[in-house]
C-alpha cells in the first residue's frame, strides 16, 4: 500500500488546463500516476476498458464537448465497477444549485478551478490527502463530500 | 423496502477475524488496538491464505514496524473518539504516550510522515466523520449530535464541519436525503 501510486484520471477538453494540472501534481508530496482524456466520450471509453485499474480519483470537468460531465457522472453511477470510484468535479464557477446537484448525482468533491498555480497545488494536495485518509482509515465513502 | 442500519464496526471486524481464523483452524487471541496474536508460527502458504481471506474484507496485515505503530495510534485515537467520553485535547498526547510507550514527539512525527496528516487533523476528520454517521442515521437532531460529540456550541460544530467538508451540516443532510430519494425511486 505504501508504495502504491495514487491513480489519477483527468477529463478536461482544455489542453492548457491539462498541462497545468499535471505540473501541479508533479510538485505535491503524494506520489501519483496521472492519465488524461479530452472529452466525455473518450472518458467513458477509457473507463470501460475491461482490464483497467480503476482510478483512485477522477477529476471531471463539467463543460466538455460531445458528452458533458454530468451525463458521464450519471452513466458511471449505473456501472457496478465504476460506481464507487471517487469523483471530483473540477470546473469553473457554477451556481449553488448546480453544485449541490452534482453531489446528489454522486460526486464526492467539488472544486472551483483555482485561477493561480499555487492555489491549485494546495487544493489538489488537500484533495489527494483526504482521499488517502478515506482509503487507509476505514472511512465510509458514501459520506465523502468535500467542497473546496 | 429500504432499511437504515446502525452497526458496531468493532464487533463486525471481530466477527470477520474470528470467521477467517477459525477457517484455518488457528489458535489465536484478538487483542484490540488492531493487534492479533496467533499461537503458532505460520508457514508462508498459510500466511498467504490468511491474508487473502482478510483482503476480501479490506483487512490488511501490516508488515513493517512503523506502519504497525501508526495503526496502533489510529486505533487508540478511534477508540477514544468513539467512546463518548470527554476528549480534552491536552490529554490526547498524554493518553497516546501512556498507551504506546513512545515520546509524543516520536509518535506525532511518525504519524505525519506515514499518513500525510497530523494527529490533530486526524482527530478532527474522524469526529466530523462520526457526526456524518449520526446525521445519516437520522436518529438525533444536529443539536443532540453536538452534545454527543462534546462540541461546546452548535456554532463551533457547524464551523468545524464547514471547514472540513466545505458544506454546512444542513446542506450535507439535504444532499444525503436527496441521494436516497434517487436510489429509492429507481427501485
Amino acid at each position: 500500500m505504501r508504495s502504491e501510486l495514487t491513480r489519477i484520471l483527468l477529463a478536461d477538453d482544455d489542453e492548457d488546463d491539462r498541462i497545468i494540472f499535471k505540473d501541479a501534481f508533479a510538485e505535491i508530496k503524494i506520489k501519483t500516476f496521472i492519465q488524461t482524456v479530452n472529452n466525455g466520450i473518450e472518458l467513458m471509453e477509457h473507463l470501460n476498458q475491461p482490464d483497467l485499474l480503476i482510478p483512485h480519483i477522477l477529476f471531471l470537468d463539467l463543460n466538455m464537448p460531445r458528452k458533458n460531465g454530468i451525463d458521464c457522472l450519471k452513466e458511471m453511477k449505473q456501472i457496478d465497477r465504476l460506481k464507487d470510484m471517487v469523483v471530483a468535479i473540477y470546473s469553473t464557477s457554477a451556481s449553488e444549485e448546480n453544485i449541490e446537484e452534482t453531489f446528489v448525482f454522486g460526486a464526492n468533491i467539488y472544486i472551483n478551478k483555482p485561477s493561480d498555480f499555487e492555489t491549485l497545488k494546495k487544493v489538489l494536495s488537500e484533495v489527494t490527502v483526504i482521499n488517502w485518509q478515506y482509503r487507509t482509515s476505514a472511512l465510509n465513502r458514501d459520506n465523502f463530500l468535500l467542497r473546496i | 423496502m429500504v432499511l437504515y442500519i446502525n452497526y458496531d464496526v468493532g464487533m463486525v471486524c471481530r466477527k470477520v477475524l474470528q470467521e477467517q481464523l477459525d477457517r484455518l483452524n488457528l489458535e489465536y487471541s484478538i487483542k484490540g488496538f488492531g493487534e492479533l496474536e496467533i499461537k503458532e508460527t505460520l508457514s508462508e502458504a498459510k500466511l498467504e491464505q490468511l491474508n487473502a481471506g482478510f483482503n476480501s474484507y479490506g483487512i490488511r496485515i501490516v508488515e513493517d514496524q512503523k506502519s504497525v505503530l501508526v495503526q496502533k495510534i489510529k486505533s487508540v485515537l478511534l477508540e477514544m473518539i468513539y467512546s463518548d467520553e470527554k476528549l480534552p485535547s491536552s490529554k490526547v498526547s498524554n493518553y497516546l504516550v501512556e498507551k504506546l510507550n513512545h515520546s509524543y514527539g516520536y509518535i506525532s512525527n511518525l504519524f505525519s510522515a506515514v499518513t500525510y496528516t497530523s494527529i490533530e487533523n486526524f482527530i478532527i476528520l474522524q469526529r466530523i466523520e462520526r457526526a456524518k454517521q449520526l446525521i445519516t442515521a437520522g436518529e438525533l437532531s444536529l443539536t443532540q449530535i453536538c452534545w454527543k460529540l462534546q462540541y461546546s456550541s452548535t456554532a463551533h460544530f457547524s464551523n468545524q464541519f464547514k471547514n472540513v467538508t466545505g458544506l454546512t451540516p444542513t446542506a450535507f443532510q439535504r444532499i444525503i436525503t436527496k441521494r436516497r430519494e434517487i436510489v429509492m425511486s429507481k427501485e
